[in-house]
């Protein structure tokens, strides 16, 4: 039923496409945590703020997979579906870690602002030297949470053919028509990265509860 | 507009399977939620670590991955072909369900632990305490949660028309391809999945503010509506009748 | 294997049809920290005996022995001529099962010092909900009783309240009238009133005066309001460093203590306005 000789002759191109996987995942996540935090800073600001609050309200509670296909549809052809893959990926998780900074700006004492004010300190040291750097601390576990998510959200990309590890399980699949040693190697991956990926969570959980 | 307007039907039958396949998914998950969950409080070691193979298997794994598995892989494997609706709330339903019961372990855990105290001195048994007491307290710090997982159990299903249902993004694929209006077909589907979620999110606070209500941290009820619109919650403070 | 699992000797150390609660060379340890060492004392049907001493003495650590809060460490707890910590193996004793003890604790009851009532239940279910589930009584058996018992706390109007609708001394007398629903014959009371406004303290002691007037409950009660220790116990246990420092009628241990430590104590606690 199972045939290793044939699961060794695939695993080559599987772990080929992790990579990529892991590689859309970092890009992806690197837009969400800067991005984000713009967001996060840009919506205290009276009224582009609402229009922040409803956008990111609207990406946060429709699919993502439409997204994917919607821009990937609008955008010229000579911008590659790796590179809308990995911008809606993560314009679409931007708009989680926006609320991650958000509660942990609010979480930031009132004191604080109030002895940056105080001091006269300009705007840019308040936010850059005493509120953004006690708000990170806080929810950092809260954004690793989020890479963890982005990973398991990029199958997602093979709605627009991006050569990600699923759509590459597809391509073999639909070539050989065996397809349980694929996919089911395709499930042994994810979990050969999201359960140690967890642990570490855990750890780093812990060491910032401890702060 | 009118463009929308003369298909909305389509778009309702593709909405509805997205309701069918979250209220399906919901269930399931919701159920597998409570076993597992419950399952990693106990102290014995094994309901734990049945419990926390179950977590890590199933939140490790994405969702799609699962559904294509049950979807091409199983039928060669067993010869057995599911139906496309039920793979796909069978594969939503053990993702999600994975989120959940960590969910529920962790609020039991957050019961205080006097209540089970209490518990013991009126000699209630492990079933009568965890269905009695312990369950009703942790039902209102689960609600918040499940909310959200709710919501992404919602957006989840829009991956189904990958193996083949019809739900309410393969309407928005068949319309752009029938039209050629990308913009207008897609807008149609973005706007149901954006009410749906609204209506999800409405009930889950209805929910939400019920289960406070039973643990009495807002006015229950009988009392004027001037004082519920006020609102504070009653707390610990005292002496008010 | 700590040396308590192992068999020991099985004969009852109370005289028979005189003690009811027997502590024989009971230690509690936590870790490194010994709460109660090598305690012995024996409380009679129907006494009501208060422990005193500065706070972590190990008062309350014996009524949580005695609620099976705590697992004992070593000795034997004894409750009513049968062993209770443990249970009889063979000529032996072995610790007690989660099974053992559900049932030798069924007579027993305890007020807490929170309270600590159910939040999702309301004042009726909180006194009805245990007779139904764990004594089989039938629900309108149940509330009746439960009214009369609200009557006697002098709450029978609130009956159908919530717990956070009540100040902390209603909810306190409250959880007296869930634990008397149970019909213990043993009332452990852990400091009931240390958490209540000292304006609401005087209304739960006095439904405690006439529950121990009127009921022939055994009573252990750990508190720091002498003056109900003088007027309600038959006996005083002053407790220092987990050993019994001094013990008498309350007269005795109030009015001429012998030991220094029961003096410098009730000097440090009347000093403190209690």
């Amino acid at each position: 039923m199972w045939d290793f000789q044939w699961t060794l002759q695939i695993l080559p191109d599987l772990l080929g496409a992790l990579g990529t996987t892991v590689q859309i995942t970092f890009l992806s996540y690197l837009i969400a945590l800067v991005l984000g935090l713009l967001i996060a800073i840009a919506r205290r600001t009276p009224f582009f703020g609402a229009v922040l609050h409803a956008a990111t309200e609207f990406i946060r509670t429709t699919p993502l997979v439409i997204q994917l296909v919607f821009v990937f549809l609008l955008t010229p052809a000579h911008i590659t579906p790796m590179t809308v893959g990995v911008v809606v990926l993560g314009v679409h998780y931007a708009a989680y870690t926006a609320e991650v900074y958000r509660s942990g700006i609010e979480g930031v004492a009132k004191g604080q602002w109030e002895a940056a004010r105080a001091l006269s300190l300009p705007a840019r040291r308040t936010w850059g030297a005493i509120v953004l750097p006690q708000a990170i601390r806080k929810v950092i576990p809260a954004l690793g949470n989020y890479l963890i998510a982005t990973f398991k959200d990029t199958p997602l990309l093979i709605a627009i053919g991006v050569a990600e590890l699923l759509t590459e399980a597809q391509r073999i699949g639909s070539a050989s028509f065996r397809v349980v040693e694929v996919y089911t190697v395709v499930g042994f991956l994810f979990l050969l990265v999201s359960i140690p990926s967890a642990i570490l969570l855990r750890r780093l959980e812990r060491r910032y509860a401890a702060v | 507009m009118d463009f929308l307007i003369q298909r909305l039907p389509l778009y309702i039958d593709g909405a509805w399977i997205t309701i069918q396949l979250t209220f399906g998914g919901c269930a399931l998950a919701f159920v597998l939620a409570m076993v597992f969950g419950i399952m990693g409080t106990i102290r014995h070691w094994l309901p734990r670590a049945i419990s926390t193979v179950y977590v890590e298997v199933f939140r490790g794994i994405a969702a799609l991955v699962l559904m294509f598995w049950m979807a091409f892989a199983l039928p060669q494997l067993s010869g057995f072909r599911l139906d496309d609706m039920f793979a796909a709330i069978l594969a939503l339903g053990l993702n999600v369900g994975a989120y959940g019961a960590e969910v529920v372990r962790s609020s039991i855990n957050a019961v205080p632990k006097a209540q089970v105290e209490a518990t013991v001195a009126l000699n209630l048994s492990w079933f009568q305490r965890t269905r009695l007491v312990v369950l009703p307290q942790a039902w209102a710090q689960m609600l918040p949660t499940f909310g959200n997982l709710v919501i992404e159990l919602m957006k989840a299903t829009a991956v189904v028309y990958l193996i083949g249902v019809a739900d309410l993004t393969a309407v928005a694929q068949n319309m752009r391809e029938s039209t050629g209006e990308t913009v207008v077909a897609f807008i149609g589907a973005f706007i149901l999945y954006y009410l749906i979620a609204q209506v999800l999110i409405f009930g889950m606070r209805m929910l939400e503010r019920r289960a406070n209500r039973k643990l009495g941290r807002t006015p229950p009820r009988g009392k004027s509506l001037k004082s519920l619109a006020q609102s504070t919650p009653v707390g610990s403070a005292g002496g008010t009748f | 294997m700590p040396p308590s699992d192992t068999p020991v000797n099985a004969e009852s150390p109370g005289v028979e049809g005189q003690s009811l609660i027997v502590f024989d060379d009971v230690v509690k340890r936590f870790g490194d920290l010994t709460v109660l060492d090598d305690l012995n004392f024996s409380v009679a049907p129907g006494e009501r005996v208060t422990l005193i001493g500065p706070s972590g003495s190990g008062k309350t650590t014996i009524l949580r022995l005695l609620m099976t809060l705590e697992k004992i460490t070593e000795g034997v707890i004894w409750v009513g001529g049968e062993p209770f910590s443990h249970m009889r193996r063979g000529q032996g004793l072995v610790r007690a099962s989660e099974g053992y003890m559900r049932e030798r604790r069924k007579r027993i009851g305890m007020v807490f010092q929170q309270f600590n009532l159910f939040p999702n239940m309301s004042v009726r279910q909180n006194i009805t909900e245990a007779p139904v589930h764990v004594l089989g009584t039938p629900k309108d058996e149940a509330n009746a009783r439960a009214k009369e018992l609200l009557d006697l706390v002098g709450l029978g109007e609130k009956i159908d309240a919530h717990p956070t609708q009540l100040s902390g001394g209603q909810q306190q007398r409250v959880a007296i009238a869930r634990a008397l629903a149970m019909q213990p014959e043993i009332l452990l009371l852990d400091e009931v009133t240390s958490a209540l406004d000292p304006e609401l303290v005087a209304g739960v002691l006095d439904v405690l005066r006439e529950v121990a007037e009127t009921t022939d409950i055994t009573m252990l009660c750990v508190t720091h309001e002498m003056g109900f220790a003088r007027d309600v116990s038959h006996r005083v246990l002053m407790f220092d460093q987990g050993q019994i420092a001094e013990e008498g009628p309350p007269e005795q241990i109030f009015g001429d203590p012998k030991e220094d430590r029961t003096k410098s104590f009730l000097r440090s606690v009347l000093d403190n306005g209690f």
